[in-house]
């Protein structure tokens, strides 16, 4: 059901000693698990890592051939918790999910993991996801590797460096007890290129043969005293021993001249950027070969202080580069210096920006700021005076409009927030909630229907000191990905036992749309290895709500604003909840189109929808777009020198949602619209009878013409 | 540790001027992503090393997005980048002629090096489409700074051209990039890469070579619309010709570009109602020249919105539209029905109790109108919304008979009102003539405030009629048909007038 499909991919994932592998990072590290010999994997879809999760599901008979179990869990705490398999039992587990808010709702089963320890390697793969494109605030998952004591790895961004990242973290994870944490940015995750690769390994033990000899030891349990004893353990054996394991195994890296007076340290994933830079300033090869001493940080937590010492050894400035806020790595590095007595000067945030991506420019810039502040001879002239005549572009910032991320055509989620923006008009402007996935994109024009987002499943619980009621309720929106990922325990429960008075509007797209359409409890496809079909009505009458609506074509725009006006005025107490569902159209489309063009090919009877204006009637008042916003639904000047405005206008991706047609009747807009079904291959009779029609009809126009002039279009 | 050792200090590597950096601006849904795995393919079979990045996530949903190649001849493993940097990018292609200006301001674009391969159509941000007058951006502004920005520029419609093609427009561009000779392989080495691809190979390499073509022929110079349409175009029976002549050719008596306006405002006007109404029309506008003198700008502006006022959306104008013999065709030209396709077509109408009421007499229906108690009853019985199928006999007979009430229509109480404020807004326009001039043909342009149905045209009407308002504070003052346009255009901007209250609240702190 996911959006991408991998079937064709996945069979690369079969490849053996002596191969080699092209293709994008994430698969790049779905293959390095399976040669790693994991034993169970598990995980929560979310950019950048959503295809890693449908990569996994995809993979699924190749894994369960291996022995390995591949859980989609509920949610990332869930995942979080899966990796307890590695506490006791000496088997590989990894799980992915995204950074910085996937590692939120996981930290209370991270913490107590790593207060635990662990026998069999545990992996977390977090995709990053910082800088241009992100959908999330901007945190780094760095502090929670810090405060709950597990380890960082941030490999350099090609393939052969992320799959060694990951055979490097489960030996790592095994040599100090601790789980690992790999992140991965999002151009990484993208990122494409080769590696050799080995053959797939079964896991030693797997998880069906460790159920068969079940273990348990109280000593690993978080409860006094042992929960005292292993945060001794984590600074007297485990730290010690991953710097060991660092050191050893030489998991950072060096490159470039053993002595100059400078040098620069970098955390793995900002690698290239820094060579680039370099490149730039005529300072490193094609090939990375650098004359700035770079000191890699492919484990950036935790930090070896003996081997950074080196590295400073002869140096006057080292400078680090570190992206993200706040500057935790610097922090250490300064303290490092300090104890050491060290009279090295420690460069960093002072020159690149404290907070946002390192772009190109960023890079380019800081990095010559800094050669020109502490090595100056090392520059090329041209650089070391910019010679600044560079042709000024024109600006264009008022001209190009922004252009966020929005509803696809036809989507199943605008007639709710156009039937919402109408509720409005008639009852006014209620306080409104939001929670994570496509539905959020109803805060943004034209609907403007929307506030705060406090968190995956959280929206309703966010309006929660609204729920004694008032003038009037609060409304809250949910998607069924944030309903099923948190959302029924966190919010609707705690509506139902705190009597809320207010409106929850669950919008079922039929699976986890915004992520790319992975499969959820409430799904309605059937799924070999899930189980899917549980309506959210029954789930949330079975926690105790009475008033539960449910609206299977979201496309009935007076019916949902209807419904809506009931939810908002009915003077029934308790929580009210409406879940509005229609199939995502993003992935129904991918799905029915080549069946329609099939099916229309082998000569079937097939009626094909699109909508239309009548440019005549269309006045030019805009009202259909600004409760639309459909990609399909533009504007044209039509070259009538009598028009100022430009007229409504349907283009040919249009697939006939409806919505435009509904709002018309429901907000009663202009009649311009019409919608047109082109019908394939009719029948004998209804060919026939159109005929007949069509002879009556026209005989009633060319009566009505002939008596009048007619103009030219 | 491990130690990767270079001892020696060295000038820069010219082997780094070898590598090609490519990047990609497209609107979320356009195939960005299959384009990139093209030019990818392309570079490796070509024995070239080939590194691609994109940030997915939401961004495909309709947002921008962006796609980043870097590739270099020989083997090995070179570093590149993951992101494009400023003034450091070989090749941009926009998918869309906005994106074009965003890789501009991103500085993706520099006269050094950057040839720009843009599609010149476009796709409407929600921001533009959503303003009540014309919001859309301004695509020459994008023009004149890739002229200025990039070393080479290759625009064309290549949305048209794959949409022509049967393809999606990540096929033209390729065609595109392969016609721009900016990378060093020859035009098979880029079909092939699509042939590896399998799906819709066919289609799309129609569409490459379509591509290919335009980007070689470049743009066609934009064809300027007719300035305004003739008197041709015209027929019907010979009584009502000679009449049209005869007003026609009064129409195009009237001075400078008003004669123009005019004819067309003549034919909108004939066309809504009847000659006899296009002479009443010829009148009003004959009255304004009147008192008008060169360039006879008033003349014109009132040719052209006389003509609008007085071609107001009633029902029966609608239905006739929806009835006109020629619809049809041009309808599934639109929808691309072909010979033996049947078409369905359905109506979206939602009559209330005023559309009703406007077509009664005019003293009956004010009386009606004046009732609340009456009007709701009837909005009870009308206000609904009716889906009409004008494929079928009797939803188009339907249509077809309101559409015929035509000699009907001066009589009701719409024309009524539509003429009651017509008459005011010439009159108040005309006040102004002698005192300030350019005042007069600013009220005259307010017009333009007047549109849409139900809601949106009363909306519409407070708008005008808060803008007369103000323009009443601001008359006498030298600068009020400056200030006139700024308030129409501020009501322009916005559905809730949020930008005229600010105007107005302006014009009150300097009163």
């Amino acid at each position: 059901m996911a959006e991408r499909s991998f079937k064709a991919e996945v069979e690369h994932l079969r490849k053996g000693d002596g191969d080699t592998f092209t293709g994008e990072g994430i698969l790049a590290l779905t293959k390095a698990l399976l040669e790693n010999g994991v034993g169970y994997v598990g995980g929560y879809q979310g950019a950048p890592i959503s295809h890693l999760m449908d990569v996994l599901a995809d993979a699924e008979d190749l894994m369960s051939e291996l022995g390995i179990r591949f859980e989609a869990n509920a949610n990332e705490a869930a995942a979080a918790a899966m990796l307890a398999a590695s506490v006791h039992y000496p088997i590989r587990g990894a799980v992915t999910f995204k950074g910085s808010v996937g590692v939120n709702v996981a930290s209370d089963a991270l913490a107590n993991l790593a207060s635990s320890g662990v026998t069999g390697g545990a992996l977390v793969i977090v995709g990053e996801d910082y800088g241009e494109g992100s959908s999330i605030m901007q945190e780094r998952s760095h502090a929670f590797a810090m405060k709950s004591q597990f380890w960082l790895l941030d490999p350099r961004p090609n393939l052969p460096a992320i799959v060694k990242a990951v055979g490097d973290g489960f030996e790592l994870s095994e040599a100090t007890n601790t789980p690992v944490m790999l992140m991965v940015r999002i151009r990484s995750c993208h990122v494409t290129g080769s590696f050799p690769t080995r053959t797939n390994r079964r896991p030693a033990l797997t998880v069906r043969d460790a159920l068969s000899n079940p273990r348990s030891d109280f000593a690993r349990v978080v409860l006094p005293p042992m929960s005292y004893l292993h945060e001794q353990d984590k600074v007297k054996h485990r730290w010690p021993a991953a710097e060991r394991f660092i050191r050893d195994r030489g998991l950072n890296e060096r490159f470039g001249p053993d002595k100059a007076p400078i040098g620069i340290v970098v955390q793995g994933g900002m690698y290239n950027g820094v060579i680039r830079a370099l490149q730039r300033l005529g300072l490193a090869d094609l090939y990375g070969e650098t004359q700035v001493p770079l000191y890699v940080l492919n484990v950036t937590y935790p930090l070896v202080s003996s081997e950074f010492l080196e590295f400073c050894e002869g140096k006057d400035q080292v400078m680090v580069v570190e992206e993200g806020q706040p500057e935790f790595i610097e922090q250490q590095l300064t303290t490092f210096l300090y104890r050491a007595g060290s009279t090295v000067k420690l460069r960093g945030k002072d020159i690149l920006p404290m907070a946002g991506e390192y772009t190109g420019q960023v890079m380019l810039d800081s990095i010559a700021a800094f050669l020109r502040q502490a090595a100056p001879d090392m520059l090329p002239a041209t650089v070391r005076a910019p010679n600044d005549d560079k042709p000024k572009a024109p600006d264009l910032t008022k001209v190009v409009p922004i252009r966020p991320p929005g509803f696809c055509t036809g989507c199943p989620e605008r007639p709710i927030f156009a039937a919402l923006k109408l509720v409005q008009k008639d009852l006014g402007k209620h306080q409104i909630t939001g929670d994570i996935g496509c539905h959020l994109f109803g805060s943004l024009p034209p609907f403007e229907v929307g506030g705060a987002t406090m968190g995956y499943g959280l929206g309703p619980a966010a309006n929660a000191a609204f729920d004694g009621g008032g003038e009037r309720r609060p409304i809250s929106i949910i998607g069924d990905g944030g309903f099923w990922h948190n959302g029924l325990s966190s919010s609707i429960t705690n509506m139902v036992f705190n009597k809320s008075d207010g409106l929850v509007v669950v919008v079922d797209n039929y699976y986890s749309a915004a992520t790319g359409g992975q499969d959820v409890m409430s799904s309605r496809a059937t799924n070999a290895s899930k189980d899917t079909q549980h309506p959210i009505s029954q789930a949330v009458k079975g926690v105790g709500v009475k008033w539960v609506r449910q609206i299977d074509r979201t496309y009935d725009v007076p019916k949902l604003r209807d419904t809506l006006h009931e939810a908002l005025t009915t003077k029934e107490p308790g929580p009210k909840i409406i879940v509005a569902s229609s199939e995502c159209m993003l992935n129904r489309q991918r799905r029915e189109k080549p069946l329609r063009a099939q099916a229309i090919k082998a000569g079937r009877r097939v009626e094909a929808p699109r909508f239309g204006v009548d440019e005549a009637v269309c006045t030019g008042d805009h009202a259909c777009m600004r409760l639309s916003g459909c990609p399909s639904l533009g504007l044209k000047h039509t070259g009538d020198p009598l028009r100022d405005d430009p007229v409504a206008h349907i283009d040919q991706t249009c697939v006939g949602c409806g919505n435009c047609g509904e709002v018309a009747d429901a907000a009663v807009l202009c009649p311009s619209f019409y919608r047109a079904d082109v019908v394939h291959n009719p029948g004998k009779f209804e060919i026939w009878w159109a005929g007949v029609t069509a002879r009556f009809t026209g005989w009633l126009a060319r009566r009505r013409a002939a008596k009048r002039l007619e103009f030219a279009a | 540790m491990t130690k990767h050792e270079v001892l020696e200090p060295r000038p820069g590597d010219v082997r780094l001027q070898s590598v090609i950096k490519l990047a990609i601006y497209a609107v979320g849904g356009q195939g960005g992503g299959v384009l990139t795995g093209w030019i990818e393919d392309l570079a490796r079979s070509q024995g070239w090393a080939a590194q691609a990045t994109s940030v997915a996530g939401v961004s495909q949903r309709t947002g921008a997005t962006i796609y980043y190649i870097e590739m270099a001849p020989g083997g090995g493993q070179p570093v590149f980048s993951l992101m494009p940097a400023a003034g450091d990018v070989d090749v941009m292609i926009a998918a869309e002629w906005m994106e074009a200006g965003r890789a501009i301001i991103r500085g993706f674009v520099t006269p050094d090096r950057t040839t720009l391969i843009a599609s010149t159509h476009r796709n409407l941000a929600v921001s533009e489409k959503m303003v009540p007058g014309d919001g859309i951006a301004d695509g020459q502004a994008v023009r004149e700074a890739a002229v200025q920005m990039a070393k080479r520029l290759i625009s064309a419609d290549f949305e048209s051209v794959a949409v022509r093609s049967g393809s999606v427009i990540s096929a033209t561009l390729f065609g595109a990039l392969a016609a721009s000779g900016t990378l060093p392989f020859p035009r098979s080495a880029y079909e092939d890469a699509i042939r590896s691809g399998g799906k819709g190979a066919e289609a799309s390499l129609r569409a490459f070579a379509a591509g290919y073509e335009s980007a070689e022929k470049g743009e066609a110079p934009a064809v300027k619309p007719a300035p305004v349409p003739q008197a041709r175009g015209v027929k019907g029976p010979a009584r009502l010709m000679a009449e049209w002549n005869r007003l026609a050719a009064r129409a195009e008596t009237l001075p400078g570009e008003a004669g123009a306006m005019a004819l067309a405002g003549l034919k909108k006007v004939v066309d809504f109602q009847d000659l006899a109404y296009g002479a009443d029309y010829l009148d009003r506008v004959e009255r304004i020249r009147d008192r008008d003198r060169a360039p006879f700008d008033l003349t014109r502006e009132a040719a052209k919105y006389i003509a609008n006022a007085m071609t107001y959306d009633d029902v029966i104008r609608v239905a006739d539209l929806k009835t006109r013999s020629s619809r049809l065709d041009r309808i599934r030209g639109e929808m691309g029905a072909k010979d033996g396709q049947l078409m369905q077509l359905t109506e979206f109408m939602h009559p209330r109790a005023e559309e009703v009421v406007g077509l009664f007499p005019a003293g009956w229906g004010a009386k009606v109108a004046g009732n609340p108690d009456r009007m709701e009853r009837l909005d009870r019985w009308i206000n609904r919304g009716r889906r009409i199928r004008t494929d079928s006999a009797t939803g188009f007979t339907l249509l077809w008979i309101l559409g015929g009430l035509k000699p009907w229509r001066r009589r009701t109480l719409r024309h009524a009102e539509e003429v009651a404020h017509m008459e005011a807004w010439l009159a108040r326009a005309m006040g102004q003539v002698d005192r300030d001039y350019a005042l007069a043909v600013e009220i005259l342009r307010c017009r333009r405030l007047v549109k849409g149905y139900s809601d949106t045209h009363a909306r519409g009407l407070s708008k005008f009629d808060r803008v007369m308002e103000a323009i009443a504070l601001v008359q006498g003052r030298e600068d009020a048909a400056d200030w006139a346009r700024r308030l129409r255009e501020a009501a322009l901007k916005d559905e809730e007038g949020k930008a005229l209250d600010g105007a107005i609240q302006t014009i009150h702190s300097f009163l």
